[in-house]
């Protein structure tokens, strides 16, 4: 039986057993309500406002009360762009781009068909790097929020938020960033540029689940998303989910040690597999900006095959990770990402995401370079284009297409 | 992880008769790399006893279209092709042991490659059989005829079950009244031959294309045609919604205002607003402000704003007060818009 190796952290991470140890007594002996005025409401008080701190720090805020607690990266980013849109009647437009998670853009589809809000997608190019001239061109007195993701989830791709956020500060119009791929692996810090606002999710950095931040910039308008008790200053009302702040705040504690790590160790580890995977395998590429990426992810498109495919393989061998292929989602279609992105469907229906950790080792990347050969090759032994390494496909004269 | 049957993972790991099939007198390709999936059907057919006597496939696509298609080689082999053509797509999903409904469109690629490799051998060309071949869905290149057949073959009555089976509908989503129409045209010729109940029978516009499950795409996302019966415009009520800073009359709001809209006529709307501006104005006035009615058009509400309001930070917060008296006191979708 060999070692199971899991490369799927951009989907969701291990719990880190001290984040665990440190929520385990706020289940229990330490279960008051923050907001009470006695004693056992205090001690909880604390401990809220220590994660908070920690958030602080792995954020770069300027204070401590910016950090908003969610229930997790999509209710931050609802609450971010719901907000902007109600603090001025004059500026209705939303800017986003077209590789942002579904978060941002099924909110925002349903904002354009609801409430006729305009919203611009800017698009990408064939690297996955946003067309600045058009998210300028875009941008204006009516724009209410441009919200553009820190990272891509699929392909790692980094956005140049610093200063997309500048470009949105000349027109007045607020900025928000989902940095819950980003946060924890690269460094942020918010007080040295014009972002107003910045989501984040616990589990995505070996944090526990549902539970996530707002990043609010002191002085920026702001209204509540869910309206009811005084709690977070009136930003996010309902009795605290403590557990999970205690951990969200551990988790964002141990991110910042592990962050050189994960730059270094991590990051060598994922160039190895991409290397290896390259040299052993033919007609394969990488997707998204190799030069500016998440030091964890690494998206490589096998040509002439399909993921679900891969991943059942991959799965019988113990190998977690995961595709952009249609099949594995239920939708019919390549992810949006790699649309976007114009990858040619003989590559994006093939296309497997492949994410590290600080959990990983060199043993993981040895197993999925032993193994992945054998598996893209049998799948192309199957396939009706595949005529062998760097021919042009098999000509296909279907009764339909 | 999709929810597979044992045999559907026994066939996908083990596919039988895959590869090509050297003197194949029998050829059916269909599907696109673009698509997702695609099916090449070998077999060779006795020319003296019409037997199938050897069949292979090469499939690009998921688990199941894999599975599917090496099923399809087990369950026609040793058959005349008679006997082949009687086989139906749920013959090769139940095959399987049964297929998720979303994936059931692998079990019809394999049904299609079959008929096309039989034309293909009687060097007819297969699509001839259909007078309809109108192309409904350009996504995922699915006629009419293909439609149709996945239709009554499997006695299909929603659009989304023609996605399942046929793709159709699964991209852009702009055939969906071209999905419809074929489906309500099949579905009463069924009624007719006593194939479905008529309850059963599809009705055009008993759908909405928004409920057919889809990825986020924020624009374009649906043709525009398509529109929802609305009941109350819930876009009205969300902006409502939206202006309210402070929610008093949190829960039955939306449905207050929905009624009381279609109660007011314009001028009675334009003198409620007069009234509770104002009302508004002696506190507007208390910071050096105030507010002048320019015009109502339809629950936009232009105002100007003068005085202390022009350009101070609090000029949208005040707009946002006034919107929200304005809705609380006339029970109305109303959005303040500020003009200089
Ligand atoms: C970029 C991005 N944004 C938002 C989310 C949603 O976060 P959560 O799962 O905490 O709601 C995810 C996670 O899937 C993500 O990758
Ligand atoms: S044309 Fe049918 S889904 Fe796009």
């Amino acid at each position: 039986m060999t070692t199971p190796v899991y490369l799927d952290n951009n989907a969701t991470t291990r719990c880190d057993e001290a984040v665990v140890e440190a929520m385990l007594p706020f289940f229990t002996e330490q279960f008051g309500n923050p907001s009470s005025m006695h004693a056992f409401g205090a001690r909880v008080g604390g401990a809220v406002k220590t994660a908070r701190a920690q958030l602080q720090a792995l954020l770069g805020t300027e204070f401590d009360h910016e950090i908003v607690f969610t229930a997790g990266g999509t209710e931050s980013d609802n609450m971010a762009i719901l907000s902007a849109l109600e603090i001025d009647p004059g500026r209705d437009e939303i800017i986003i781009s077209a590789v942002e998670h579904p978060a941002v853009l099924s909110l925002c589809g349903h904002l354009e068909k609801t409430r006729g809000v305009k919203v611009h997608v800017i698009p990408v190019d064939g690297r996955g790097l946003l067309d600045i001239a058009a998210y300028r061109a875009a941008l204006s007195q009516k724009t209410a929020i441009a919200s553009i993701m820190w990272a891509n989830n699929e392909t790692g791709t980094i956005f140049p938020v610093a200063e997309l956020a500048e470009l949105a500060k000349e027109v007045g119009a607020l900025f928000h960033t989902d940095a819950v791929q980003a946060a924890g692996k690269v460094p942020i810090d918010l007080k040295s540029t014009v972002i107003d606002m910045l989501s984040l999710s616990g589990h995505k950095l070996h944090g526990p689940k549902g539970i996530g931040a707002l990043y609010v910039r002191r002085g920026t308008r702001f209204r509540s998303l869910i309206k009811g008790g005084h709690q977070e200053r009136g930003r996010r009302a309902g009795t605290e989910n403590t557990p999970g702040i205690v951990g969200l705040g551990k988790a964002a504690e141990l991110a910042a040690l592990h962050m050189a790590d994960e730059k270094t160790r991590v990051a060598a580890l994922r160039d190895r597999l991409e290397k290896g995977l390259l040299q052993r395998i033919p007609n394969a590429f990488v997707t998204g900006n190799p030069d500016e990426r998440l030091p964890n992810t690494s998206n490589i498109a096998f040509e002439y095959v399909e993921g679900e495919g891969i991943l059942l393989l991959m799965n019988r061998e113990g190998i977690a990770a995961s595709s952009g292929s249609a099949c594995t989602s239920g939708s019919l279609e390549p992810s949006h990402v790699l649309r976007a992105m114009n990858i040619p469907y003989t590559a994006a229906h093939g296309a497997i995401r492949f994410s590290f950790s600080r959990d990983n080792g060199e043993a993981d990347v040895d197993r999925v370079l032993e193994v992945m050969p054998g598996i893209i090759e049998k799948l192309r032994a199957l396939s009706p284009f595949w005529q062998g390494a760097d021919k042009a496909p098999a000509t296909f004269n279907p009764v339909y297409a | 992880m999709w929810d597979y049957t044992d045999k559907v993972k026994d066939y996908f790991f083990n596919p039988v008769n895959a590869g090509v099939l050297e003197h194949a007198n029998a050829v059916g390709e269909v599907g696109a790399i673009s698509c997702g999936d695609a099916l090449k059907l070998m077999m060779r057919v006795n020319p003296e006893t019409e037997v199938i006597e050897a069949a292979k496939f090469q499939t690009f696509g998921c688990g199941s279209a894999i599975a599917s298609s090496s099923a399809l080689t087990e369950i026609i082999l040793g058959k005349t092709l008679e006997e082949a053509l009687k086989i139906s797509n749920q013959d090769i999903a139940d095959f399987l042991g049964g297929l998720p409904p979303e994936k059931m469109h692998c079990s019809v690629m394999g049904y299609e490659a079959l008929q096309a490799a039989v034309a293909d051998y009687r060097g007819v060309e297969w699509r001839d059989d259909h007078e309809e071949g109108a192309l409904v869905c350009k996504c995922f290149g699915v006629d009419e005829g293909m439609i149709e057949r996945a239709v009554r073959a499997n006695k299909l009555t929603t659009p989304e079950q023609i996605t399942n089976y046929t793709k159709a509908g699964g991209g852009c989503l702009t055939c969906f009244e071209g999905i419809e129409a074929v489906l309500g045209r099949v579905n009463e010729e069924m009624v007719a031959e006593g194939l479905i109940s008529f309850d059963e029978a599809y009705r055009i516009g008993a759908m909405d294309a928004r409920t057919l499950r889809q990825k986020a795409r924020p624009k374009g996302a649906e043709p525009a045609k398509v529109e929802p019966k609305p009941i109350i415009a819930l876009a009205d009520i969300e902006r409502a919604a939206a202006g309210t800073i402070v929610l008093e009359r949190p829960v039955e709001a939306p449905a207050a205002m929905a009624a009381s809209a279609t109660r007011l006529t314009t001028v009675q709307k334009v003198r409620l607003i007069e009234k509770t501006l104002d009302e508004i104005r002696p506190y507007l006035k208390l910071d050096g402000g105030d507010c002048e009615l320019i015009d109502v058009d339809g629950n936009n509400v232009v105002v100007k704003l003068s005085g202390a309001c022009v350009g101070c930070q609090q000029a949208s917060m005040t707009v946002n007060g006034v919107q929200e008296k304005l809705i609380a006191a006339t029970g109305l979708p109303l959005r303040v818009i500020p003009v200089k």
